[in-house]
């Protein structure tokens, strides 16, 4: 079969496009599926570290594109998972040594040998983000509960519906079920309102991000990790797996209601 | 904040409303490129072609954008005055 080309962009850096990659693609090898994740970010090269792969790069996109190397040789096989491969960013180039075309046509070679690609986007809307999405059978826009991230991935849904894609999905990011109860946060339902498209996984805040980060090991290979839990109901049912939303409480129970009615009465009064 | 809202226990809006708020803003001009100097001169000039016509409330005159999905809408709420057109008069 022929795998599913899928792209995880978002508009505004820093959201957790690489941390989703690196966690999508261990939770879909997880489920026994071939998977390949492409670095499209050129210059910044991150997948690699995030991963933990960074010290077996010898070859990279941008060497495939311009013939140095043959597309295998590229290949950085995962320490963990045999059916996993990554495919690393050049770091001493920029987003011009690689076209749309060269994405549509690397994938084209992977697509027989696959069951899911997954490419990691640039952020920002310029050549880097089209050759991200070109080869894209399925986007993944993945945003954060806040102002900015929102209005970004909005700029990036219409720029995805101008160029005819039709699959797009949400991702809501680092959302804090606690401050969402304070009414300090934007719930999932006004994202999805806001923006307008199918939801697909909420993932919690969770701070073994950072250290699984730090050891260049993705979080969806820990069962403790409530993020690296969402990850793995998002392969799911990217699998088309109907999985049930985490159970995050974004309203507040009875007992914080009544201490929240209490101390705005106490405040309103001194 | 009103004395009313202050005996009910109302409070001022949320960071979250406000967020909710102004990005139900932000997106209706990103996506229509509609600025609201631009809506604003719109308003202006609907009322100007419609008073060609008909008598209106200039001041109740409201021209705001309206969302379902990811279709958004211009709607101009246009109050009559009297509910009788020029010509007929």
């Amino acid at each position: 079969m022929a795998a599913r080309i899928l792209t995880i962009t978002s508009g505004k850096g820093g959201v957790g496009k690489t941390t989703a990659t690196a966690n999508l693609g261990v939770a879909l090898a997880l489920q026994g599926q071939r998977v390949v994740t492409i670095d499209a970010d050129i210059g910044l090269r991150n997948l690699d570290v995030v991963m933990g792969l960074e010290n077996r790069i010898v070859y990279d996109l941008v060497d495939v594109v311009e013939g140095r190397c043959r597309l295998r040789q590229a290949m950085i096989r995962d320490k963990r998972l045999s059916e996993l491969y990554l495919l690393p960013a050049a770091q001493t180039r920029d987003k011009t040594a690689v076209s749309p075309e060269d994405m549509v046509q690397v994938t084209e070679q992977l697509r027989p040998e696959f069951d899911y690609i997954l490419i990691d986007s640039p952020a920002g809307i310029e050549q880097g983000f089209k050759n991200a999405i070109a080869p894209a059978d399925v986007i993944l826009i993945i945003t954060t509960p806040e102002v900015s991230a929102v209005r970004d991935a909005d700029r990036i849904i219409g720029l995805i519906e101008a160029e005819g894609k039709e699959s797009a999905h949400l991702i809501i990011n680092r959302l804090r079920p606690d401050m969402v109860r304070r009414e300090d946060m934007l719930a999932t339902s006004d994202v999805v309102e806001l923006l307008a498209i199918d939801l697909i996984g909420i993932v919690p805040e969770d701070e073994y991000i950072i250290i699984s980060t730090n050891r260049g090991r993705p979080a969806a290979l820990d069962d403790h990790s409530p993020a690296g839990q969402a990850f793995r109901n998002i392969a799911r049912r990217i699998m088309g797996e109907d999985v049930p939303f985490l159970a995050i409480r974004e309203s507040p129970g009875l007992l914080e209601r009544l201490t929240r009615l209490v101390r705005s009465r106490t405040k309103s009064g001194g | 904040m009103s004395i009313w809202d202050k005996l009910w226990g109302r409070r001022a809006p949320t960071s979250r409303q406000m967020a909710r708020e102004r990005l139900q803003l932000v997106l209706v001009h990103d996506r229509t490129r509609i600025s609201p100097q631009l809506l604003q001169t719109l308003k202006n000039e609907i009322i100007e072609v419609i008073s060609r016509h008909v008598d209106i409330d200039r001041e109740g005159v409201e021209v705001t954008f309206t969302q379902s999905q990811r279709q958004s809408r211009l709607v101009a709420d246009i109050p009559l005055q009297g509910g009788r057109s020029k010509s007929a008069g």
